[in-house]
């Protein structure tokens, strides 16, 4: 795998019993790009990043992530990898300064790296005043960002982000997307999923999945133009409905 | 002629937190209303005072010509609710749950099948199955029949396609759409900036407040600025070099393209001219109408420096 790729999918496929879940898909995702992997439900997204974060091993085909095989390696691979979903990344009943200590930890970071990364986090997100409180008493906002810092915690090479962003306003919206540009901007590969259109769009390409198989793929603008629509949500509803 | 919903100064207070701070609205009969605005804006807050499940602090608000706090009963006969939170029952079937609240109503679904028809053939295959095993959008479906089921004069619809894919989305917006034809008034809320234009007219709220009421049209010719759509290969550098440029207002990132609000009477050339002088290549500049988000975004900005 050349080193400018981070994930490499060659065929990869699951099946349930009759049921093929993940048909033979291939795609490629480059270092520092924000992915957007998108589908609606049922169109098999969840078994496929299952697979590609080492939690369920393909029936065929291989996958590479940061460098390590998906089937052979699933360890590595979540030694090397971030993964933030809205929902269910922090826990609430922790304050931000334990949460950020029990995933540097989990991480295998020493007490020194915590502290650091603990102070770095606090002064970037502009929550020092808060270290102490407990996350269940934030803003959704302010609970995203930190998640993402979280996620970020032990320098991964890929952030996998679940549905990052729904129900926030649109300015806070767009001050997590700004730590997102920049997190790719200094090289982390970030992979997306979500059935939000809108969110789509500020990727840098997008896949979609329908039954399975990737149906398309392409930069946001590419697909647009393929497809005849002046947004994303045009695109995905034209290749849903056949 | 009366209006379908009117509400002059409603607040609602939790303890200290101000839910809903003095909401002013009214909505036409017949009307299809949408409350756009994000999570802990007040939208549902104010959905249960007009359903009549929870009072006001203060402030008066009638549906239907009935007062909600006088006349709850009157109401919640006329009025059809669909939460936020799925609300029917998972363990009855879709036709069980179909039939209790046309019971629950003293009608049949028989009565009101010509309202609910279009929606019904879509969920019919799936009759027999239990509720909660239905996809989201199938769960939406029936929700809107059931709450339709008695006829209600208003339709109140809370966040009735989030979570639900872009498919399912756009169907249910063109169920509503059709619905007009039988002169119900609908209030629904959205978190999605992009639905607002599927209403007659909409509310902008955040922090329980109206930011703005007005058509989709008219909020969106009411952003005066000059605003432009730019891109190059370089994304993210672009938005901090145009951060320090000194024709800039703001800028925002909108997906693809980054949203360049510019001080009055800038030349689409020096913003060019910047971004070549800055490196950057495949530039891209056209002048654009303003979005709703746009706005929302603009009068977010306004309200926090008051």
């Amino acid at each position: 795998m050349p080193a400018s790729i981070a994930i490499q999918a060659e065929n990869l496929t699951k099946r349930f019993g009759d049921f093929t879940a993940v048909d033979a898909i291939s795609f490629e995702v480059k270092k520092g790009e924000i992915f957007g992997f998108l589908g609606a439900n049922g169109a098999g997204k969840t078994t496929a990043i299952r697979m590609l974060t080492g939690l369920s091993r393909p029936t065929d085909g291989e996958a590479f992530v940061a460098g390590f095989d998906v089937a052979r390696q699933a360890e590595k691979i979540k030694e090397n990898i971030g993964y933030m979903s809205q929902k269910f990344s922090l826990y609430e009943d922790l304050s931000i300064r334990q949460n950020i200590r029990f995933y540097g930890g989990i991480y295998g970071l020493r007490s020194k790296a915590i502290k650091e990364k603990t102070a770095q986090i606090l002064k970037e997100l502009n929550l020092e005043t808060y270290a102490d409180q407990v996350v269940g008493s934030l803003p959704l906002g302010w609970k995203q960002k930190l998640a993402f810092a979280v996620s970020n915690v032990h320098d991964p090479a890929i952030v996998f982000l679940d549905e990052p962003t729904g129900g926030v306003d649109p300015a806070t919206r767009r001050q997590f997307w700004e730590m997102i540009y920049a997190a790719a901007h200094a090289g982390r590969t970030i992979f997306v999923t979500t059935h939000y259109m809108d969110e789509a769009e500020y990727c840098d390409r997008i896949s979609i999945m329908v039954a399975g198989k990737i149906e398309a793929m392409g930069s946001p603008g590419e697909l647009k133009t393929k497809f005849g629509a002046t947004t994303m949500d045009e695109v995905f509803v034209k290749l849903a409905r056949g | 002629m009366q209006n379908a919903i009117k509400i002059t100064g409603i607040s609602k207070f939790f303890g200290d937190l101000k839910a809903l701070n003095d909401i002013t609205l009214d909505v036409a009969p017949g009307e299809r209303f949408g409350l756009i605005g994000p999570d802990g804006a007040g939208k549902s807050t104010l959905f249960k005072i007009l359903t009549t499940l929870l009072l006001p602090t203060s402030g008066q608000a009638s549906v239907a010509g009935y007062d909600v706090v006088k006349d709850f009963k009157e109401i919640r006969r006329r009025v059809g609710y669909m939460p936020g939170k799925f609300s029917l029952y998972q363990d009855l079937s879709v036709e069980e749950n179909l039939h209790f609240f046309a019971t629950i109503f003293g009608t049949t679904a028989k009565a009101s099948y010509h309202l609910i028809e279009e929606i019904w053939v879509q969920i019919e295959p799936f009759r027999k199955r239990r509720a909660g095993k239905l996809s989201g959008g199938m769960k939406q479906k029936l929700a809107l029949c059931c709450a339709l089921v008695h006829q209600p004069e208003v339709l109140f619809l809370d966040e009735p396609t989030t979570g639900v894919d872009a498919v399912s989305r756009r169907e249910f917006w063109e169920m509503l759409k059709r619905l007009k034809a039988h002169g119900i008034t609908i209030l629904v809320s959205t978190p999605y900036m992009d639905e607002a234009s599927l209403c007659e007219r909409i509310a902008l709220i955040q922090h329980g407040e109206i930011l703005s009421t007005d058509t989709p049209q008219g909020i969106v010719s009411s952003y005066k600025k000059p605003l432009y759509a730019v891109r190059s290969d370089q994304f993210y550098q672009l938005l901090q070099d145009l951060r320090k440029a000194e024709f800039t207002e703001k800028v925002e990132p909108f997906g693809e393209y980054l949203h360049l609000t510019t001080k009055p009477a800038v030349q689409t050339e020096t913003i060019g001219n910047m971004m070549e002088h800055k490196g950057h290549q495949h530039i891209l500049i056209k002048p654009i109408e303003a979005t709703i988000e746009d706005v929302f975004l603009d009068l977010m900005q306004t309200e926090n420096a008051v």
